[in-house]
């Protein structure tokens, strides 16, 4: 054990050879950004990253509004040109933005809606099969969340619009997946990162 | 007590959202960071991971051209051009386990779930730099080692014995890259 740290710290890759598989040990780079620091050292990076986050929640209200406006864009896209690879993909992608991104700009809801949205286009057998109005409705509900964010109330009806919403879906995607059983499982099962991070 | 010098430590941020990428940018230069380099989509970010090799890479999954997962498989080559040992965490707002587990068997070092917080990115950095795992190569596999619980005894599949795991279409993916390049 002395000889691998050895070895590591001088920089060399120690390999351990078995029949199937090898593990490999390799000096740690990145050991030079470790530094030392005092318990009297008050420096919080993660409270200064907080800060400076909260420096640019002004901007979060626009940036949420060009996020609706390409999701508005992209279902229009597939109401006009049709369903192809393109339009559906530029779909996907805003409705994945707005549900990866919203929570950080305020709009928790609205990413909850656009979950929603998500899970219907990537776990739909056929997306060409899926409801007009099913999509429209998704696509609606993120837009009026996003609008009356900041009228007094508002919160719990939008809350309960994206919990229906995502009844709706799951019970979509639990009859169009029937015969698939395993990717039920797979739909229905719970995230396991981490939440509340 | 130790802390992590962020000054040391070059960054490579791939993501096709550019309002992620700025937040990504506010909270590294936060943290210390001065050198944070962004790209827009896999392709150009291949080309920034071979140019500037970064210590550490924070990957989108969805993304034009090629996204995070092929791009994180196309690092991982032990021979490949560049370092492929480059720590990768992957930013995403797929989440369910099906996903966290393709991510992880593509060779990605840290996963992170969108909404993003500056606690969660911090302490994914911090992993990687100051408790980097061991690589293991098999006939199927080159990344971090999936097995971070070293303290018991391991009770899952034999991944390790045989070629029976998951195939990386890595060729297939390399003139993928070429072709768009």
């Amino acid at each position: 054990m002395a000889a691998r740290e050895r070895d590591r710290s001088a920089g060399k890759i120690e390999v351990e050879t078995f029949p199937d598989y090898q593990v490999i040990h390799q000096p740690n780079p990145l050991k030079r950004a470790v530094k030392r620091v005092v318990e009297t050292d008050r420096d919080d990076p993660v409270a200064r990253a907080e800060k400076a986050l909260e420096g640019l929640s002004d901007e979060f209200d626009v940036w949420m509004r060009k996020e609706c406006e390409r999701l508005a864009a992209a279902h229009t896209a597939i109401l006009q040109i049709g369903l192809n690879p393109t339009t559906q993909d530029e779909l996907f992608r805003a409705a994945h933005d707005i549900k990866g991104d919203a929570a950080t700009f305020g709009y928790p809801l609205a990413a909850a809606a656009a979950d929603s949205l998500c899970r219907i286009m990537e776990h739909a057998p056929d997306f060409t099969s899926v409801p007009n109005e099913l999509i429209a409705h998704h696509v609606n509900a993120v837009h009026a969340i996003v609008r009356e964010h900041r009228k007094l109330g508002v919160a719990s009806v939008a809350g309960e619009l994206s919990k229906k919403l995502r009844g709706v879906a799951d019970e979509y995607l639990t009859v169009v997946n029937k015969d698939r059983p395993e990717h039920l499982e797979l739909i229905l099962g719970p995230s396991i990162v981490p939440q509340g991070e | 007590m130790f802390g992590i010098d962020f000054n040391k430590l070059r960054f490579l941020v791939c993501d096709d959202n550019a309002h992620m990428r700025r937040i990504l940018r506010t909270l590294l230069h936060s943290f210390g960071a001065r050198e944070a380099y962004e790209a827009e989509d896999g392709a150009t970010a291949l080309e920034m991971y071979v140019h500037y090799v970064p210590d550490i890479m924070i990957l989108d999954w969805s993304m034009p051209i090629f996204d995070g997962l092929e791009l994180a498989q196309m690092i991982r080559q032990p021979d490949g051009t560049g370092n492929p040992y480059t720590p990768i965490i992957m930013l995403t707002g797929h989440s369910d386990k099906r996903r966290v587990m393709m991510a992880r068997d593509a060779g990605v070092t840290e996963f992170l779930a969108k909404p993003i917080s500056a606690k969660a990115l911090y302490q994914r950095i911090v992993n990687v730099v100051v408790s980097p795992r061991p690589f293991i190569k098999t006939k199927s596999y080159f990344g971090p080692d999936r097995r971070r619980n070293t303290t018991t005894g391991y009770i899952g599949p034999e991944r390790r014995a045989g070629g029976k795991a998951e195939i990386i279409q890595q060729a297939a993916l390399l003139d993928k890259a070429r072709s768009t390049s």
